[in-house]
Formats: structure tokens, C-alpha cells, sequence
């Protein structure tokens, strides 16, 4: 009988050892850098714009708050400026399509490496609640500040960083200083 | 000159959809692979252990830059006709700070959040409720902030001409500027690879 669970019990260990899928390891810096920028660079020629993300998400509220109290976006400069004329979809968006992209191309992404995993991204001296509440917390300051920057980190940095746009070289720089600056009071976060 | 192609009338705004879904494709599948779905891996940025942030986006700026540079010294792509924004010193100042200060809390930006939650991250879905309500404060006190937002604007903008040298002079700085950065990142990483949370793997 122990030698019959022995062996039921080894089987089982075997099969976990075959369906886990171990993480492959992130693909080298430099070489991942060439390659978003030449899709960024395909962007630039096929289409004469760059790449964005935030502006997405404006367009989400801006149809939200549009569906929900369409006086009231109208009558705000920063809804309408999404919303248009109002005969069109605001989420019918150049932007809204390229974060569908890369909502899925990370998928694709991550599936072939074997990363996807129902997780918490966290240092090992914070709780989960507490990280799920920074996570929300820091969304928030970067929506806020990506709005007032006219851009975030793909549409400022990235895409007007490569252009040597003036104000992109002055929001990047100061991205890093906020993160540096603050590092130190979110160390248990991450350390 | 041919490109942009789509200002040249190539294709219509439907057909434009698609390609934002493609190359949007490519943009995700690239912020995966260098590890940006990992709010570990880019809050370690911040702690000098693992430069993938840094090293990841100056090669892509200086891809890029590069190659806009020489297609349109060959005639090939009108620089002129990409679009960009106009450069408004202050409200982008602070912006920067305020959204750096948002990526070390909340450990993601808003492209590399949609990367996490795409591969099964739940502080990345969090993180992406936050950001929405956070433009959501924005839009509903837009009327308070407007002329603060339309402050020191100077129009389009561009570093040679803030810095009175020219062009290709600009974008050669540039690319010793990145080069000096990564061999400060490579020495980093090495002082601090006890904290690096790739190294944990």
C-alpha cells in the first residue's frame, strides 16, 4: 500500500515537474531596445506619429464621462477635445487601437516565454493589500501628471525623446528626478 | 519624399486603425521581452540594480532618432510632416515630476501597465484603475488648472535649435550621451546586483 501511494504520489511530482513552464529569462536590453525603436521608427513612417498609451486612456473617460453626462463634457475643454464633434466614437481612436496592440502583443509575448502568471509585482516586506493600494495610488499620480505633461512615458519620452522634442527632453528628465527623489520613502515596497 | 506615408494619402483613417493594432502589436510584444511587464524590474531602476529602463529606452530613442535622421537626409522621409507637441515648459515640468514620483509608488507607467496586466499582473490592473481615475481628477478640475496647463508654451521645439547647433550635431551628442549613460549603467548594476530582482531567478 505505501509502495502504490509512493508511486501515485511520484506521478503526480512527475506531472507538475512536465506542465510547469519555467520563465525564460528577459531578452537582452540593447536588442530589445533596437527593436522597439524600429517599431517606433515604422510608426514615424508609415504613419507620421509616434506611439502613445495615456492618451487611450483619456479617450475611455472622455466616452464615459460623455455617456454618462454628456452636458457636462461638452462643456469641459479636456472631454471635448477627445470627444470631437460628437458625431464620431471616441473610442473609435488611433491611440485606442495601438493599446489594444499592445495589450496583446505583450500576451503573445509573454506566452511564449511562459510568463504569464496570476501575480502581485512586489518586494518580499510589503503586504499585498498594501501594494494593491500604492499600485492604485501611483496610477493615479501618473494619469494626473501624464495629463499636465501632455504625455506619458511612450508619447513624451520615448516618442518625443526621439524626435529631440525640447519639452520631451524636459518632462524625461524630470520623470527621473521624481522617481530618484522618492525612491528612498517606497523603499519597503520594493526592497 | 515619400514617407509618412499616411500623410501622403497612402491609406485611409480606417486602414490607420489597423496598423495602430499592429504596430501596437509590436510595441507590446517589445515592453514584454525586456521585462517592462515587471513593476519589480522597473522600480529597481530607481535603486540603481537593474538599468533595463534606461538601457531599453536610450537604444530605442537612439534607433529611432537615428534612423529619422538619415531617412530624411536621404529625401526619403519629410521630418517636418511627423507630428509633435508643442513644448510647454512648466506644465510639462512638473508633469514629469508628478508621474516620476506616480512610477515609483505605483511601480509601472501607463504603457507598461497594460504589458503587466496582459500577462496576469494584478497590481498592473489596479494600477490602470488608478491611472483612469487620475485622468478623471484631471479632466474634472481642467477648468481650475487651464492656464496653468496653456503656460510658457513655445510652440514646436527642438533641441538644436534650443541649443543653437545643428541637427546631426544634436543627434551625435545624443548617442555619446547614451553610450556614457549605459557604461554607467553596466558599473551600477554590477555594484548593486545583490538587490536585482532579475538576479532572484
Amino acid at each position: 500500500m505505501t509502495t502504490l501511494t509512493k508511486k501515485i504520489s511520484e506521478l503526480f511530482t512527475k506531472d507538475i515537474e512536465i506542465v510547469e513552464v519555467k520563465a525564460k529569462p528577459y531578452s537582452n536590453p540593447y536588442l530589445t531596445g533596437i527593436g522597439l525603436g524600429l517599431v517606433l521608427l515604422l510608426s514615424f513612417v508609415i504613419m507620421g506619429r509616434g506611439l502613445g498609451a495615456s492618451g487611450a486612456m483619456s479617450s475611455l473617460i472622455a466616452y464615459g464621462v460623455q455617456t454618462v453626462a454628456p452636458e457636462h463634457a461638452q462643456s469641459n475643454d479636456f472631454y471635448k477635445e477627445y470627444i470631437g464633434d460628437g458625431t464620431t466614437n471616441p473610442l473609435k481612436d488611433w491611440l485606442v487601437f495601438e493599446v489594444l496592440g499592445v495589450l496583446v502583443g505583450g500576451f503573445i509575448s509573454g506566452t511564449l516565454a511562459g510568463r504569464i502568471k496570476i501575480r502581485v509585482e512586489k518586494g518580499p516586506n510589503i503586504e499585498k493589500s498594501k501594494r494593491l493600494f500604492f499600485a492604485f495610488a501611483g496610477g493615479a499620480l501618473m494619469g494626473f501628471g501624464a495629463k499636465l505633461a501632455r504625455g506619458c512615458t511612450s508619447g513624451q519620452a520615448l516618442t518625443g525623446g526621439a524626435l529631440l522634442n525640447f519639452g520631451s527632453w524636459i518632462f524625461m528628465i524630470m520623470v527621473f528626478a521624481g522617481g530618484y527623489a522618492f525612491a528612498y520613502f517606497m523603499r519597503r515596497q520594493w526592497l | 519624399m515619400n514617407a509618412p506615408f499616411y500623410k501622403f494619402g497612402y491609406f485611409n483613417s480606417d486602414i490607420s486603425l489597423v496598423i495602430a493594432f499592429l504596430i501596437g502589436v509590436g510595441f507590446g510584444f517589445a515592453l514584454e521581452r525586456g521585462g517592462f511587464g515587471s513593476a519589480r524590474i522597473l522600480a529597481a531602476q530607481f535603486y540603481l540594480s537593474n538599468m533595463r529602463v534606461l538601457k531599453v529606452m536610450f537604444t530605442a530613442i537612439i534607433t529611432a532618432m537615428l534612423g529619422v535622421y538619415y531617412l530624411g537626409v536621404i529625401g526619403f522621409l519629410d521630418v517636418k510632416l511627423i507630428y509633435m507637441t508643442e513644448t510647454y515648459v512648466l506644465p510639462q515640468a512638473v508633469g514629469g515630476l508628478i508621474l516620476g514620483i506616480g512610477f515609483i509608488i505605483g511601480g509601472y507607467c501607463p504603457g507598461t501597465s497594460v504589458v503587466s496586466f496582459a500577462t496576469g499582473a494584478i497590481d498592473g490592473f489596479m494600477f490602470i484603475i488608478g491611472a483612469l481615475f487620475g485622468i478623471f481628477v484631471f479632466g474634472e478640475i481642467y477648468p481650475l488648472i487651464s492656464n496653468f496647463y496653456t503656460s510658457t508654451n513655445l510652440g514646436v521645439v527642438r533641441l538644436p535649435e534650443v541649443l543653437h547647433i545643428s541637427y546631426g550635431l544634436t543627434v551625435f551628442l545624443v548617442v555619446i550621451m547614451a553610450i556614457g549613460a549605459f557604461a554607467l549603467a553596466e558599473w551600477s548594476e554590477k555594484k548593486f546586483a545583490f538587490r536585482n530582482p532579475e538576479n532572484e531567478r
